[in-house]
């Protein structure tokens, strides 16, 4: 039932290990690279429209397109300050332990059933253990910076993710069930004849607002609240290293939209009767680049949820909501058999 | 935009959960596909009304050197230097004496922009510009003279056209006002439906209103008013005797009558229609003057 994987095309291309190793970590770290800025410049522009603005406009020449560009070099350039009071290694530590995992997470998406970095049977498992550890990233920003409102901002991250971590898995889990794969080559290929979304829509939307939560993305921007905690866990960083935690929250929506594209919108293959007209990567970047899209969307039209709104939409709706989703699937599964 | 929720409110619908969440979705996803309202300035310069208050201009030919501006600004800005000339008339007599503008300023670090000396110019020699770029790098440098003053002038827009209902100006009989100086520039079309706009390009005269003879009179006559009230303002000097250009006329009444009973029919209010048939009357008058 579970298709079989091609092997990647790195392979087919090389038969050295190392060299296979380098390539692959090359192409990751390119991508990891490019799609948070062309993210973040989709973001820029589609914000600018959705409040009738032009956005960036001159740099680059054309529509501002190297506006990112431009905004890394400015960081590169400015002043690495760490604040008298602040715990040293761990405060430089963590912008690095906020993005790796992103990176990292970057290795087992496909981009067709030979696109891809490694093929993980415990994929899916693999992406969500490894985005919840950029929170703890975030918690010793918070914590080292000796800011107060730093370690209010990384505290409420803390309890966010905790409260939507649960409601995240149980909707992955619903999906792992119905497909019967770990790994997301698999999930992709068994949704050939109809994408999972049509059978979970509501462990879809559960999936996709706890997303949301997890990247700390508006309408659940409570940990970097600028009215109120300045910019949370962020607050003390300049230059580089709060480059990192940007490019890390714009590397997590192209990691989260292209998780959820394979979860539930068939990954890099297309709608049943029109895949052919487009290969499969191009699919795969679309679904990504609409999902991506979508969560700019929600920013520009909701406003930021209460810290008490949060916890209690979490807890007592979306956990109770996955959980019953789960338990449907399991029955129907049970029924079909 | 938000008034749509509150639409949803009052008509008391049945609330859909979620409902307003989608609404909003829509709001902004139909702000994305309308053009933006960001004005790309530096770029694309602004499409300015035509009574923008920009900065004040100066129309040298039509001051008279009252000092009237000078006097009720609130800040004194205005500088104004001058001197009295006369001249023998060639046929004897008592000498005819004239003010001569040597010096019109305005600081426009000291400038308010209230307005008043336009207000009171009874000559109509001060104007709004819709200019507006003339920052300095040096305070002192805002001191600007009158030849830039009268750069200004060119970039005077006509009057907008009166809206309906709108009552027509006092000066609209027919009569020539003095002259606006954008008149010159703009496209004959594009002058606005006051007929004080439509004064005769090329006559800057002072004279005071006149009635309009029934026939053409010799075009002599606005001609010498001018030459009384300035004389030797030497912007005038440069000009072609306005005498050869300037004819006479009065209402071209077969063409007041067309339009007025076309705006008639229209459901035009009536003053606004008179205006506008008076308007065009004239326009045709004078063309016909010209021609003939």
């Amino acid at each position: 039932m579970i298709a079989q994987a091609g092997a990647s095309f790195v392979n087919d291309l090389f038969n050295n290990f190392w060299v296979v190793l380098v390539i692959k970590a090359v192409l990751v770290l390119g991508f990891f690279l490019v799609a948070p800025l062309v993210v973040g410049y989709m973001e820029h522009k589609v914000l600018a429209h959705m409040q009738a603005r032009l956005g960036p406009w001159y740099a680059g020449r054309f529509h501002g397109w190297a506006q990112l560009v431009a905004d890394g070099v400015k960081f590169v350039q400015k002043e690495d300050v760490i604040p008298e009071a602040a715990d040293r290694s761990v405060f430089s530590l963590a912008p690095a332990v906020v993005m790796i995992p992103y990176i990292v997470t970057v290795v087992v998406i496909p981009f067709s059933h030979t696109i891809y970095a490694e093929n993980l049977d415990i994929g899916i498992f693999f992406v969500l253990a490894m985005s919840s550890v950029s929170v703890i990233g975030v918690l010793m920003a918070g914590w080292s910076s000796a800011n107060k409102f730093s370690l209010i901002g990384a505290l409420r991250a803390a309890a966010q993710l905790i409260a939507y971590e649960l409601p995240l898995v149980l909707a992955a889990a619903a999906v792992v069930m119905q497909n019967g794969t770990l790994s997301l080559i698999g999930i992709s290929e068994s949704q050939s004849h109809v994408w999972n979304v049509a059978w979970q829509p509501i462990g879809f939307l559960i999936f996709l607002v706890a997303s949301l939560a997890e990247l700390t993305r508006p309408p659940f921007d409570m940990p970097v609240a600028d009215s109120e905690i300045i910019f949370g866990a962020y607050t003390e960083y300049t230059g580089l290293k709060f480059a990192f935690f940007l490019l890390a929250e714009y590397g997590g929506i192209v990691v989260l939209s292209a998780v959820a594209s394979v979860l539930y919108l068939g990954g890099y293959l297309g709608p049943p009767v029109v895949a052919s007209l487009l290969p499969a990567p191009i699919w795969m970047a679309g679904k990504i680049g609409a999902l991506s899209f979508f969560v700019i969307w929600l920013r520009a039209t909701y406003p930021r949820l209460r810290e008490d709104q949060l916890q209690r939409f979490s807890w007592l709706a979306l956990v109770p909501l996955a959980l019953l989703n789960v338990m449907v699937v399991a029955i129907v599964k049970i029924a079909v058999k | 935009m938000a008034v749509d929720a509150d639409e949803v409110r009052r008509e008391g619908q049945p609330s859909i959960p979620g409902l307003g969440l989608l609404k909003g979705l829509t709001v902004t996803l139909k702000t994305m596909l309308r053009p933006a309202v960001t004005q790309r300035y530096p770029d694309v310069k602004p499409d300015l009304p035509a009574r923008t208050r920009g900065v004040i201009a100066l129309k040298e030919a039509n001051c008279t050197v009252c000092y009237k501006c000078a006097r009720e600004c609130p800040d004194w800005c205005i500088y104004i230097d001058a001197h009295k000339e006369t001249h023998e008339p060639a046929g004897g007599g008592k000498g005819r004496s004239a003010k001569v503008l040597d010096r019109f300023a305005i600081d426009y670090a000291l400038c308010m922009y209230c307005g008043i000396c336009v207000e009171v110019c009874p000559f109509d020699a001060l104007f709004w510009s819709p200019e507006f770029e003339y920052a300095e790098y040096e305070v002192d440098e805002l001191i600007h003279e009158k030849e830039k003053l009268e750069e200004w002038t060119y970039k005077v827009l006509p009057p907008p056209p009166l809206e309906d209902g709108a009552e027509p100006p006092a000066e609209s009989s027919g009569s020539q006002s003095a002259g606006v100086p954008g008149v010159e520039t703009a496209p004959p079309g594009a002058a606005a439906a006051t007929v004080a706009a439509t004064s005769v390009p090329g006559v800057r005269s002072v004279s005071p209103p006149e009635t309009p003879a029934p026939a053409a009179p010799p075009a002599a006559a606005p001609a010498e008013a001018v030459a009384v009230s300035t004389p030797e303002a030497p912007a005038l000097k440069a000009q072609p005797a306005p005498s050869t250009e300037h004819k006479e006329v009065s209402l071209d009444q077969e063409t007041f009558d067309r339009v007025l009973a076309e705006l008639l029919d229209k459901g035009t209010d009536r003053r606004v229609a008179e205006g506008q048939a008076r308007r065009a009357a004239m326009i045709a008058a004078r063309k016909k003057a010209e021609e003939g």
